[in-house]
């Protein structure tokens, strides 16, 4: 809740810096990589804003992110930790594929919705797991979704490989582990033609307010905030804290759900390998960036979409490992995460000025 | 640990926080050997002036000296590098470790911890100074009294020799709180320095050697204990004169609003925390239940909450049996219960006033309606609250964490009242708030009690007790001593039964 513009003022200032920190540190890994950090960063942050291309492409990355990042916004609001979006995307592409190969013949109005659903709803199971060993065996949540991508990753792959496999694939002999194209006519239709961009961003962005207006306007959401912010006061007002965890497992894997039904029937138009992408840990990193807010993780989505294009670009043009950006993103978690501590103690500040500059006390420790 | 203190003087300590003047220009100053009580309401500045002194705050203007010397204290390490330590309102103790753990937390040099050697330094301590405390229990299973001993213990052992209490007796029995000024006593005369943050009379006219008063921020006097009085103190504190509430009125309870048949129920160590309690509270009575914190208070406010299950018995509330209710069928059902942790069962302290006001009806009309918050109804529903209740806040978006002690209260006894429940369970409802807000907590359970509530109060202060409850029961290791109407009971009597000793206090009765 936005009282006072200052706050917001600082909040982004905070983040800037945590930014502008995070690259600091990360021109020292250019360096060790033997690369100019300059001209390196220079191309990351012009190439993705340059032309048509780099921004559309910035915001057909920005989609998942965005996505993932409100399925994170709603499950650490409800205080339960989601690493598992990874797994919850992959259980979503999976779903909205099958669903959409085994029903070619249904109109679009019918099968578009349908696949959304079957995506969304896988997701939200493959969530609502760890959601429910949580609230029912009190089993960490972080450990249940990081072991739950595996085997999430492991099912999705058989099933390319195997049962779902394009039967051209088997039947050319190629074998490349991927499915049948789904029916075209669900194919998300392009924005901008002649670029990836597609009707995705305006789902996500749509989303993005609901998810807004739900945590904040809406009852359940309140109810999802005080289980998040006072468990025990919640318990104490009879909400049902255990039902509340599984729920909102259960949403935030259904958001990264969608994220995977997006990639599919935005970009990929199949399931291949590799579709996550990385996505449900940069969602993460997206989410934490725009403070937990629905609304601040559209902003930071587009900014982490243009570090991802930028980095591809990056790789180009200086010729450094991709993998960099991976380094740059987890400096930036830590500096966001870091920066927590001068949002929450005004006085931090003032003890740095004075352990540096002023006078100390007699009894000072340190032997 | 840095020279002995024999002066320590805050000189023109002026504090700021957003929307509040919380010290203005304060003056204190200590010698060797002195008690030196610091008085004032919530919210006068008492806690942020002791924070400065202990490192935890850096004021804005003003200095802090040690022995003539001006000192910066930057962190608690380096206060009680300097001797300084504190009892905080709040316990700083980590419930998963034991006592000993806790008290050696962050002390030792080497990898390995001496736990032998340490709790033997516990035991001389303890020893010395009367404070029965196993050093080997875990933290979570002791009761707030006893955790605070640890705390005492904790300072103590990092060889503070100014040692300041935030309201220490707050959570005593009257027997604890005796032992415990005679402990403050002993302390000084041995050569250390006492500075005691509390609200309650009696206690700084018996122990302290000088009295600073605050009020608002600002030192509003400064007088040597023994050229004072109650009463004075009281008006200097609050500003105008005081009378203690008391019950008026006839006592015409009606029918049965709650009602405990033979309830048992195991605690968090696992043992029967309760053991056959049966009470019956009626329409318009206040029943107090006496008894030294950790022997069943807690486990019987949670298991009429629905907060924890009953192993055995059967409660009735209101007419029907809601031994296996959820929380929410039992608020429903109409119970109040303003609980012992005010800040974190009571409100969600990030949570702002609105929202914490309407932690038990957001879900029904008016203030929801089609699943969507009705803004206009809530905000002007929680600013009559605010107005009516006299919640002392900048904003209704204001965090209820950033309140003060009583206005977090307010918050809750709001909310707990405006539900008109049949029945009110108040646990330990003026722990750690001034006499104002004590005074004003009373006349609202009073005003409950005429308005036909049944009250149920929870309490450790015999005074209050005796002074707004019409029958008061004797709780002891989870059962039921004793109930007696308050025109028999005294405070000699409820102590005895409140230390377990039965026939004794029936013989005297």
């Amino acid at each position: 809740m936005s009282s006072n513009y200052n706050g917001v003022f600082k909040q982004i200032m905070v983040l800037i810096s945590a930014l502008v920190g995070a690259l600091l540190v990360g021109a020292l890994f250019l360096l060790l990589a033997k690369s100019d950090p300059v001209k390196a960063y220079g191309v990351m942050f012009s190439g993705p804003f340059s032309d048509k291309f780099g921004i559309t492409e910035t915001l057909v990355r920005a989609v998942p992110l965005l996505l993932v990042g409100l399925g994170i916004v709603i499950s650490f609001r409800s205080g339960i930790i989601n690493i598992g979006a990874e797994g919850q995307i992959l259980a979503g592409a999976i779903g909205a594929t099958a669903v959409a190969t085994s029903l070619p013949d249904l109109p679009a109005v019918m099968l578009l919705p349908l696949v959304f659903l079957a995506g969304a709803t896988c997701g939200g199971l493959w969530g609502g797991i760890a959601g429910w060993l949580k609230a029912r065996l009190s089993v960490n949540e972080i450990l249940s979704t990081v072991m739950l991508n595996q085997i999430a990753l492991q099912i999705y792959l058989f099933l390319i490989r195997g049962p779902l496999i394009d039967p051209k694939e088997v039947s050319y002999g190629t074998g490349v582990p991927q499915t049948a194209l789904i029916p075209e006519h669900i194919w998300l239709s392009k924005l901008i033609p002649g670029t990836r961009i597609h009707s995705g961003l305006i789902f996500a962005l749509l989303l993005a307010v609901l998810v807004y207006v739900f945590l904040w306007k809406t009852s359940s959401g309140y109810r999802m905030r005080a289980v998040g912010a006072g468990p025990e006061a919640a318990r104490y007002a009879g909400i049902r804290v255990e039902w509340y965890l599984v729920l909102a497992m259960a949403l935030a894997g259904g958001m990264a759900g969608l994220a995977g039904v997006v990639e599919v029937a935005g970009v990929h138009h199949r399931s291949l390998e590799g579709l996550s992408a990385g996505y449900g840990f940069s969602g993460i990193v997206a989410a934490l960036f725009g403070r937990l807010h629905p609304l601040g993780t559209i902003p930071a989505s587009v900014l982490f979409g243009a570090l991802l294009v930028g980095a591809d670009m990056m790789q180009r043009a200086v010729n450094i490992p991709a993998a960099m950006i991976m380094v740059i993103q987890g400096l930036v978690v830590l500096f966001v995460v870091s920066s927590d501590y001068f949002l929450q103690n005004p006085d931090f500040g003032a003890r740095i000025k004075a352990k540096l500059f002023g006078e100390k006390a007699d009894g000072e420790g340190g032997k | 640990m840095g020279e002995k203190i024999e002066h320590l003087e805050m000189r023109g300590i002026t504090k700021r926080f957003p929307g509040v003047l919380s010290n203005n220009k304060v003056n204190i100053q200590l010698k060797t050997g002195e008690v030196l009580a610091i008085l004032g309401e919530n919210g006068a500045g008492k806690t942020t002036l002791m924070n400065i002194l202990y490192g935890l705050y850096q004021p804005d203007a003003g200095k802090i000296l040690l022995n003539g010397k001006s000192v910066r204290i930057n962190s608690p390490s380096e206060a009680i590098e300097l001797g300084i330590g504190m009892v905080h309102q709040h316990f700083m103790l980590v419930p998963t470790l034991t006592v000993c753990e806790n008290v050696i937390l962050g002390l030792s040099k080497n990898f390995f911890m001496d736990l032998k050697t340490a709790a033997k330094r516990i035991k001389e301590i303890t020893d010395t100074y009367g404070l029965a405390i196993n050093p080997d229990a875990y933290v979570w299973q002791l009761s707030v009294g006893e955790q605070q001993r640890v705390e005492i213990v904790k300072a103590l052992y990092r060889g503070a020799n100014l040692l300041i209490l935030d309201e220490p007796t707050a959570v005593l029995t009257p027997q604890e709180a005796n032992d415990l000024i005679q402990l403050l006593k002993n302390m000084s005369e041995k050569g250390n320095s006492i500075i005691l943050i509390s609200h309650k009379l009696n206690e700084v006219m018996a122990v302290s050697d000088r009295v600073t008063v605050l009020r608002d921020g600002e030192v509003c006097a400064d007088v040597n204990t023994r050229e004072t009085s109650q009463e004075e103190l009281a008006r200097l504190m609050v500003g105008r004169d005081m009378a203690p509430c008391r019950r008026e009125g006839a006592f015409s309870p009606g029918k049965p609003v709650l009602e405990l048949q033979d309830v048992f129920a195991r605690g968090d160590k696992g043992t029967d925390a309760l053991a056959g309690v049966s009470l019956r509270i009626r329409e318009g009575e206040i029943l107090g239940i006496a008894g030294v914190s950790g022997n069943g208070q807690k486990e019987l406010a949670e298991v009429i909450a629905g907060l924890r299950k009953t192993s055995r018995g059967k409660i009735v509330l209101n007419g029907k049996e809601s031994t296996q209710m959820s929380p929410s069928r039992i608020i429903e059902q109409g119970l109040g219960y303003i609980p012992e942790d005010r800040i974190h069962v009571g409100t969600i302290p990030s949570f702002s006033i609105w929202e914490n006001l309407i932690l038990k009806d957001h879900h029904q009309p008016p203030f929801t309606k089609h699943f969507l918050l009705q803004n206009r109804t809530i905000m002007s529903h929680s600013s009559s609250q605010v107005e009516k209740y006299g919640i002392k806040t900048p904003t209704l978006e204001t965090p209820t964490g950033r309140l003060s002690g009583g206005n977090i209260q307010r918050v809750v006894l709001a909310r707990e009242i405006t539900r008109k429940p049949v029945a009110l369970v108040a646990a330990y409802p003026t722990r750690g708030l001034d006499i104002g807000a004590t005074e004003y907590l009373h006349s609202k359970l009073l005003e409950a009690r005429s308005n036909g509530i049944g009250v149920l109060l929870i309490s450790e202060d015999l005074e209050e007790l005796t002074n707004v409850c019409d029958r008061i029961a004797v709780l002891y290791e989870g059962r039921i001593m004793k109930v007696i109407p308050v025109e028999e009971a005294d405070e000699r009597i409820l102590g005895l039964l409140m230390a377990g000793i039965a026939e004794e206090a029936q013989v005297q009765a």
